[in-house]
Order: structure tokens, then C-alpha cells, then sequence
């Protein structure tokens, strides 16, 4: 056997039920972890004790967990895997590594939408049902410019510079909010929105956006292999069995549903749709039968550490979607140096 | 089984490449399809295959209109081996073998064993079970061309639509892959294959269509059809074709360019 095929990447890929493992002991292990960090510090002991016996030495742990910490924590995982799950998907769907779940314009509407809902004076809830539509509705509103406009040219292509078209549009109406917004009351909030934050999640909000974002990741898993295909081009994947444009359809769909459901209830956090899809390819190879999953858990796992970073670093909480580019930008860069050109 | 164009017109936008268009194939037939660059062969593949939509006529296979299939029906029939390719992400040689599977799978499903050893067995027809492991975006350009053979073989065909396999090859993959051309022909598949050499429309002991002037304008056996008038008009450069007199593997026509 020569040097390439002894450094092949897939000799790690045969592994990968083990990687599911230990990525998910990882994961439980990031969770306990979270539950017990905070301004009320609880310990593992305690914790364990209290879920697998029911007693609490503690009397206000049951309190702190289920209120504070679990909400937080799920909402947590939810984010994470959510963004890095449709990024994984988009950039297969994309056939590009440079793509991200707000390529075709999810985010620029979503934050639109709930800076429409703060300028009105709307309830928390009016604000991410504002976001969610506004999120949905930009990228059905790329899909259709694309599908109106596009017919001479490729589909991949006009699907991006369309969504690129409805992002900037957003964002310019985002600015106009700002612009025309109260400076002492709806100017923060606007900007604090944006910014996102897992700090206000709570269990009502959880059980609306869990069973959305379950019902949204399923059928993307299911479709694992047909994105693998699609890595050879619309011609190619038609060729070969795809119905790519109801593939690509389902996918869209599905990828900004989950996107938006999060968006909605954390605001705007970037970066992790784009670095946690390279990083689980790096670990997994470009199959999405194991990529997409992987994107899933290490998303999720990367999340919770920067949002235990986040909530404990300082005393003043610092938001987490600066928190992310501050501390995914250099690790990014770090993984590119460590990667080479076997990964993608 | 048949796949057929009829009074095919054929384009991209609002101008036709190929207008008029009759041409069928036949399973147990070997065609080669020769024009200049340009000419249209692409351009008739890829009507043939369902990913470009006639301007006017009919596509049939079997006696049904292509549109009227589905496209994992349509591949279980028709297999695609195109001309260039960029894969945007490394997958592994087997991955790419076991795309040619999807047209047998569920929609929901992935590859199982059953694919598996269909894969391998392609490979090993090929004589490339060595770069099973290997990732395709490192291959050589003979290579990668060898492991689209095997995805398209995957697939299990009745028909086998190839873009130019022999282009951007050196001299031994040439010939390598028209030898495996020809182990491949027998009565179950029909193969349609654009070429720039005619030679290789010999060498196969083919049928020729030539695409010029926006038709096919003859159709027939190579020895009957490749003559020197007819390189003369559509590549326009002098070429003799002479018989090789020789025992065996090499006694058959040749193409000698004037230089």
C-alpha cells in the first residue's frame, strides 16, 4: 500500500460508530457538566443523586435544574445541532464548503421580522412568530426570484446570488428599523436581539421548537444519500436516479424550518453553521449518512462550551453570538492549518 | 429494448443545435457518435437522458415518452458516463461506485450489502478493486474515468450513454477503456459513445452516427461509413483510411492524417 492510502481519512471513517460514542458520552458529559456550572453552583454528587434516587440534599436544586439550567441547556443543544445541521446539508446541497443555513437569506428576514415585531411593541412570543414568518418567508421569497428569473442559468448559482439579493435587502431593512427605532428603549433591544442570546429560553418556548426542529431533521438524515450524490452535479445526480429538484426542495424546506425555528427563539448567532460542518467532516469524511449526525452532536457539544463560557466568564453575561466568532474565527483557522486538502 | 429520438429538435435558450433529429439504439448495438466540436453530441446525450427538454419531437424508451418516466426508473435503464466532472468533496472510490446504486434504492434507503458486493464486482470487472479505498478527487484523470465506468456499470443498465470517455486520457487508457468497451458488449446493452477518434469507432467494430449541420447526417456501419470524403467534409483535414492487413487483433481499418 503506498503513503496516500495509509493516510486516507476513511481509515478514521470505519471507526465512526465508535466516533458516535464517544461523541455522545462526550455530550452527557458537556451536559452535567452545564447543569452544575452557574451562579448557583450544584455538584455532579448531587445531581446524580437526585436523578437517579429522587432525593435532594439540595432544596433548591430541583428549582435551578429544571427552571434555569435544563432550558437553557436543551435550547442549547437544540441551536447547535440545528445550525449545523442544515449547514452540513446546505453546503452539500450547495456542493460548496463555503455555504452556510443563512445562504439564501433565513437569517437577514428572521432578524427583519422580529425588529418589525419590537418597533410594534409586540409580546416575546408576537416577536419570534414575526421572526419565524419573516426567516421562512425570505427564503421562499429567494427560492421563487430564482425559479422567475433564473431560467437561462445554472440553478445552483442563481439559487445563491438570489438568496444573496433577499439577505441584502433584509438587511437593509433592518437598518431602517434601527434607524427610524426609539434610541433609549427599542434601539437596544433591536441590537440586543440580533446579537442572540440563550439566556431567555424557556420550557414553553421548548416544546413548541423541539417537535418542529425533530420534524425538520428527520426527513434531512433520511436524505443522506441522495446529497451524497448530488456532489457530482444536478446533470450527473439526474443520471443517476436523483429527482434533484425535489430533493433540493425538500431540503430548502426543511433546512430553513429548522433554522428559523431557532433563530426565532435565540436570535441571530453566525459562525457555527459554517465551521461545525467542516469540522465533522474532518472527523467523519464527506458521507451525510454519518456527517449530518456528526454536525448534529459536535455542534451541539461546541455550544454548550461556549455558552458555559459565556455565562460564567464574567459577570455580565457576554452574548453569545460574539462569544462564538470570537472563539470559532481562530479556532477555525487552527482546524484549516491542521486539515489539508483530503478533507474537502 | 430501445431508446429512440424522433424529429428531435434540440437547444439551449432560444437557438437549436440539432433540429430534426431521428436516431434510435438498440440493446446489443455498439454506436459511436462522431461531429467536430460543437457539432451537438453532447447536446444529444443529454436530451436523450432527460436533463434537457427538446425544443420539439419525441424522446421514447420502450415506446414511452421519457417524460413519462421516473427519473430512478429512467436510470435503472440508462446509464450516464459524462465528460468532465468536479467533485466538490472527497468521497472514496467505493462511495462513487455505489452512487451508480442509487437508481435500485428507496428513496429513504442507502447502499446495503446486497450494493456492496454489486459495487466490487464492478470493480473487479474493471480490474480496479486496488483503488476501492483510494479518495477519487486524488486519482488520476485515467482513474477517476475508470471508477465513472464501474459507478455506470453499478447501475446495471440496459443502455450505456458515454460523453467522450477517452478525452483529456493518455494513449494506454485509450485503449484501455476501449477494451473494456468492448468486453462490455453483448446482447443485454446497448452503447452510445461520443468520440473524436474514428479509429475507435473500428476498433469497437461499431456502428456510426455523424452529428453535422445540426442533424445526424449518416448513420451505418463504421467500415461503410468512415470513408475519406466523409472526414474530409466534417473535420476538414485530409485523412486516408486504409485496411490493416494483419492476423487477428489488429486487421481492420485505420485513419492515416496527412500531414
Amino acid at each position: 500500500m503506498n503513503k496516500t492510502s495509509k493516510q486516507s481519512p476513511y481509515r478514521i471513517h470505519r471507526f465512526s460508530g465508535l466516533l458516535f460514542v464517544v461523541l455522545g458520552l462526550l455530550l452527557v458529559a458537556t451536559i452535567l457538566f452545564s447543569i452544575c456550572l452557574g451562579r448557583y453552583p450544584l455538584t455532579v454528587t448531587d445531581l446524580l443523586t437526585y436523578i437517579f434516587t429522587g432525593k435532594n440534599t439540595d432544596p433548591l436544586l430541583p428549582t435551578v435544574l429544571i427552571n434555569v439550567r435544563l432550558p437553557r441547556i436543551i435550547g442549547a443543544i437544540l441551536v447547535g445541532g440545528a445550525l449545523s445541521i442544515s449547514g452540513a446539508a446546505y453546503q452539500g446541497l450547495f456542493r460548496n464548503p463555503m455555504v452556510s443555513p443563512d445562504i439564501l437569506g433565513v437569517s437577514s428576514g428572521a432578524g427583519f421580522g422580529a425588529s418589525i415585531g419590537i418597533l410594534m411593541s409586540f409580546t416575546v412570543l408576537g416577536i419570534q412568530a414575526m421572526a419565524f414568518i419573516f426567516g421562512v418567508g425570505a427564503v421562499f421569497l429567494a427560492l421563487s426570484v430564482s425559479k422567475a428569473i433564473g431560467k437561462n442559468h445554472d440553478k445552483i448559482l442563481m439559487l445563491v446570488l438570489s438568496g444573496m439579493v433577499t439577505a441584502a435587502i433584509f438587511n437593509a431593512l433592518v437598518s431602517l428599523t434601527k434607524y427610524i427605532a426609539d434610541t433609549d428603549s427599542k434601539l437596544p433591544d433591536i441590537t440586543f436581539w440580533l446579537m442572540g442570546t440563550l439566556s431567555r429560553i424557556t420550557v414553553a418556548e421548548l416544546q413548541i421548537v423541539v417537535p418542529v426542529v425533530l420534524i425538520g431533521i428527520i426527513p434531512i438524515l433520511l436524505l443522506g444519500w441522495r446529497l451524497n450524490v448530488l456532489s457530482f452535479g444536478d446533470e450527473e445526480a439526474k443520471a443517476l436516479g436523483v429527482n434533484t429538484g425535489r430533493l433540493r426542495f425538500i431540503i430548502i424546506c426543511c433546512a430553513s424550518l429548522i433554522t428559523a425555528s431557532v433563530v426565532c427563539i435565540v436570535g441571530l448567532i453566525g459562525w457555527i453553521g459554517l465551521i461545525i460542518p467542516h469540522f465533522a467532516r474532518f472527523l467523519v469524511g464527506p458521507n451525510h449518512k454519518v456527517l449530518l449526525p456528526a454536525s448534529f452532536l459536535s455542534g451541539s457539544i461546541f455550544i454548550l462550551w461556549v455558552d458555559n463560557v459565556a455565562r460564567s466568564a464574567t459577570t455580565l453575561e457576554i452574548p453569545i453570538g460574539i462569544l462564538i466568532s470570537l472563539i470559532g474565527a481562530p479556532l477555525f483557522l487552527l482546524f484549516l492549518r491542521k486539515s489539508s486538502k483530503k478533507t474537502w | 429494448m430501445i431508446l429512440e429520438i424522433k424529429q428531435g429538435t434540440i437547444g439551449y435558450g432560444h437557438k437549436a443545435v440539432l433540429s430534426d433529429v431521428n436516431f434510435e439504439l438498440n440493446t446489443g448495438e455498439t454506436v459511436c457518435l462522431l461531429g467536430k466540436n460543437g457539432a451537438g453530441k453532447t447536446t444529444l446525450f443529454k436530451a436523450l437522458l432527460g436533463v434537457l427538454k427538446p425544443f420539439a419531437g419525441t424522446i421514447l424508451l420502450n415506446g414511452t415518452p421519457i417524460d413519462h418516466w421516473n427519473r430512478r426508473k429512467f436510470a435503472q435503464l440508462v446509464g450516464y458516463i459524462p465528460q468532465a466532472r468536479a467533485l466538490p468533496f472527497p468521497f472514496r472510490v467505493m462511495d462513487v461506485v455505489l452512487f451508480g446504486r442509487t437508481a435500485h434504492l428507496r428513496a429513504f434507503a442507502s447502499p446495503g450489502k446486497q450494493d456492496r458486493m454489486i459495487a466490487d464486482e464492478c470493480l473487479e470487472m474493471l480490474n480496479i478493486v486496488h483503488l476501492k479505498d483510494r479518495i477519487f478527487t486524488q486519482l488520476s484523470g485515467g482513474e477517476q474515468q475508470m471508477v465513472i465506468v464501474a459507478r455506470a456499470l453499478a447501475q446495471q443498465p440496459s443502455f450505456l450513454i458515454m460523453d467522450e470517455p477517452t478525452s483529456s486520457l493518455d494513449f494506454g487508457n485509450q485503449i484501455k477503456i476501449i477494451q473494456r468497451i468492448n468486453s462490455l458488449k453483448n446482447n443485454e446493452l446497448g452503447i452510445l459513445m461520443a468520440t473524436h477518434s474514428p479509429d475507435h469507432a473500428f476498433m469497437c467494430d461499431a456502428n456510426v452516427a455523424i452529428v453535422h449541420e445540426q442533424s445526424i447526417w449518416k448513420y451505418g456501419y463504421s467500415n461503410d461509413i468512415i470513408t475519406e470524403e466523409i472526414l474530409k467534409t466534417i473535420y476538414g483535414v485530409d485523412v486516408k483510411v486504409r485496411a490493416m492487413s494483419g492476423n487477428d487483433d489488429t486487421a481492420r481499418m485505420v485513419c492515416v492524417p496527412t500531414v
